[in-house]
């Protein structure tokens, strides 16, 4: 039977990605993610996880051992942060380009200069392009349920790609949670063991990663998009099939008090939280406005974005990343290019807040629904406003 | 050795690993190393290849000329992928999970610009944590795959086309080749080698002992490069057997610690007759020469004193 355990959150992933019987994890530390591995570790050390840890000399060789294991049919996860995740980068190309079902969660953290290890999601919209499936969890219980799921995405043989689960780094990571935890036998029910589509074995060699000649390289790349953009259907299954199970529901694109809303304001991440009290207060005043949170980044859940806009004027997109010399933020950006062509869209407003583990009050978002609302009204262009910012 | 040589293409397994029909210049020592390393090791092994030569001339898609499962993944990390193959066939096999129960070896392969200079962090990280796997470098002494630009494998003296031996700096290549075979064996290592094709008996016998070796064995392969080198492509053999035959490129091994050549030579041959068939050299005048000498004789010196002092304490 599932259990109620207060714990921090980093250690319930560390829980879920043991409750996955994973059988490689290669990690290098980084703040804020540190707990995390540390704990899976500790597992492995005391023989609760039956895997190999392999503490590697960077996050670029952590990405590359993942690529190693993975490929070789073991199944695989690793977790970082910021700087490291700047590290994989190149790596990160290659690993969904070899269709590797790596799990990873990225512990949102500023990206240097000036070094900061506080919140932010400069690093995760850094690799937007990497062909990683992205998913967002807002407390404790989505980064555990959301771990689990990510297992059983990625390794689906209509999908094969990697996962990254973010979770803010600090104002989740190292806070201590309630959590329902699931049994060994539940899970197991609901994550059978993975089973390599391909993988490196004498008996019957392949070559991965084979020079791409311009012949074959846009087919390989407009293959491995196609293969992405579905993955969503394979995600609402599996969101789906783990609702009916634990009776916890996830969608790719959440909403809160949005029925009727003329504006709606949009997060991402554990800031939704702050976001919904800032709804209340604004519906107890009488105004038409609602919450819409994008639970998926990648693949852009676009069709169901759209399918939320029906009365909606106004949006106010937060953004916690800069794009420099971008015209928005990187949220904004992609929601105003799913919107464009839409008949009726709403006026779409751009702001950036929460930079470095800067907070983001109530107020900060009822300004952000003011400023929107009344930037609407005037029809002004601006290409990103920055809240609670010292000029 | 001379004659001994003439048997080792009969003797040595008629079994191929490296198909025919890849796309390396001709007289590439290079993919003649790799034939033989494929027949050593046979069957049973899995390789992590850097970029580089050798990944392109034998893997443009949909060809490829491995009949062994075979990994490419980037330019720097052939020794982390293969660090996560062999802690995921050894978690695998004990958890009954993997394919095969026979023991697998584990290759990870590299030019001398993967190794010694980009490779270096994931190469040393492997080495340190202990993985039974080899890593075998193929040094070709410059980024021959990007057009011979120099590595710090580059030897002194040698031009290329970024250390060119121009009117106001007429050397080439002003420093030393690093000795990456001293750096994997500061790590504690069981096994490192030097090796080279032209003495494919020694080379087999090498990478059939590394392979034996539990835990890490390194490898460092001579591999002549006639584009790069400027030589005629009929030279690559008998290049590095004169390398070796004048102390250029020694062969030895060093086995737990302790020292050992392997192919000993009763006379040494002037390093000028390893220079001059080789256009990377011929800007050098007497000078540059008689520098060389020096160097390569201090060198060995310095090599003969680890293997007698191996050999004190052996006894």
């Amino acid at each position: 039977m599932a259990k109620r355990v207060g714990i921090e959150v980093s250690l319930a992933i560390s829980e879920a990605v043991k409750l996955a019987k994973v059988d490689a994890v290669a990690a290098y530390p980084i703040t804020p993610q540190t707990h995390i591995v540390e704990h899976l570790s500790e597992l492995v050390a005391e023989g609760e996880l039956d895997a190999a840890f392999i503490p590697v000399e960077s996050e670029h060789s952590a990405m590359s051992v993942c690529a190693g294991t993975s490929a070789a049919g073991a199944r695989t996860y690793t977790a970082t942060s910021s700087q490291g995740l700047a590290l994989m980068n190149e790596i990160l190309f290659i690993i969904p380009a070899l269709r590797l079902p790596v799990v990873m969660t990225i512990a949102n953290r500023a990206l240097s200069g000036p070094i900061s290890i506080w919140n932010d999601h400069s690093d995760i919209m850094s690799v937007r392009d990497t062909g990683w499936i992205a998913i967002f969890a807002e407390n404790g219980q989505e980064a555990f349920d959301l771990t689990l799921q990510s297992f059983k995405i990625a390794e689906d043989h209509r999908v094969l790609l990697p996962i990254s689960v973010n979770i803010d780094g600090f104002t989740l990571s190292h806070v201590i949670e309630p959590h329902e935890f699931l049994d060994q036998s539940e899970v197991d029910k609901f994550l059978p063991e993975y089973k390599p589509a391909v993988q490196l074995n004498p008996d019957d060699p392949v070559s991965m990663g084979t020079v791409g000649v311009p012949e074959i390289y846009a087919e390989a790349k407009k293959c491995q998009d196609e293969v992405l953009k579905g993955s969503i259907e394979v995600i609402k299954e599996v969101f789906a099939e783990f609702a009916e199970m634990f009776g916890r529901e996830y969608k790719v694109v959440e909403t809160y008090r949005a029925e009727g809303a003329e504006t709606l304001l949009m997060t991402m991440g554990s800031v939704s939280e702050t976001a919904m009290e800032a709804i209340d207060r604004m519906q107890e005043a009488g105004r038409k406005v609602g919450l819409i949170r994008l639970r998926l980044w990648r693949p852009f859940p676009a069709d169901d974005l759209r399918a939320e806009m029906g009365s909606v004027k106004t949006l106010a997109v937060l953004d916690r990343a800069v794009s420099f010399g971008g015209a928005g933020g990187p949220v904004a950006g992609e929601v105003r290019s799913a919107l464009y062509n839409v008949e009726d869209s709403p006026y779409i407003a751009s702001f950036i807040a929460g930079l470095g583990g800067r907070d983001i009050t109530v107020d900060d978002f009822i300004e952000m629904v003011d400023q929107a609302e009344a930037m609407a009204k005037a029809n002004e262009i601006h290409e990103y406003k920055m809240i609670g910012v010292r000029e | 050795m001379e004659n001994l040589n003439v048997y080792a293409a009969k003797m040595a397994p008629q079994q191929e690993f490296l198909a025919g029909g890849h796309r390396a210049c001709q007289g590439c020592a290079e993919l003649l190393a790799v034939r033989l390393v494929a027949k050593t090791l046979g069957h049973d092994y899995i390789i992590a290849n850097a970029t580089g030569c050798l990944e392109i001339v034998t893997s443009s898609y949909p060809h490829s000329a491995w009949k062994v499962p075979w990994i490419h993944v980037a330019f720097e990390n052939a020794a982390a992928v293969a660090s996560g193959v062999e802690a995921a066939v050894k978690i695998l096999q004990k958890k009954g999970k993997y394919p095969v129960d026979r023991k697998i070896t584990i290759l990870a392969q590299a030019g001398d610009g993967g190794t010694v200079d980009i490779g270096l962090q994931a190469l040393s990280g492997a080495l340190e944590r202990g993985h039974d796997m080899i890593y075998i470098c193929y040094d070709n002494e410059a980024y021959m795959n990007t057009g011979v630009q120099r590595s710090s494998s580059t030897p002194y003296g040698a031009t290329t086309t970024t250390s060119p031996a121009g009117k106001v700096d007429p050397l080439g290549q002003h420093t030393m080749k690093k000795n990456i075979v001293e750096i994997a064996a500061a790590h504690n290592i069981p096994y490192v080698a030097t090796a080279s094709p032209s003495y494919p008996f020694d080379l087999m016998e090498k990478v059939k002992k590394a392979s034996e070796t539990p835990g890490p064995a390194y490898i460092h392969c001579f591999v002549p490069c006639p584009t790069g080198w400027r030589m005629a492509p009929n030279l690559a053999v008998s290049i590095g057997r004169i390398a070796a035959e004048s102390k250029v490129f020694p062969l030895y091994e060093i086995v737990n610690g302790e020292y050992r050549m392997t192919v000993t030579h009763k006379k040494h041959r002037p390093v000028i007759d390893y220079l001059k068939p080789q256009g990377r050299f011929r800007h050098l005048n007497e000078d540059n020469i008689a520098e060389i000498q020096q160097q390569v004789d201090k060198s060995y010196e310095r090599l003969l004193k680890k293997v007698a002092m191996s050999s004190t304490e052996l006894d």
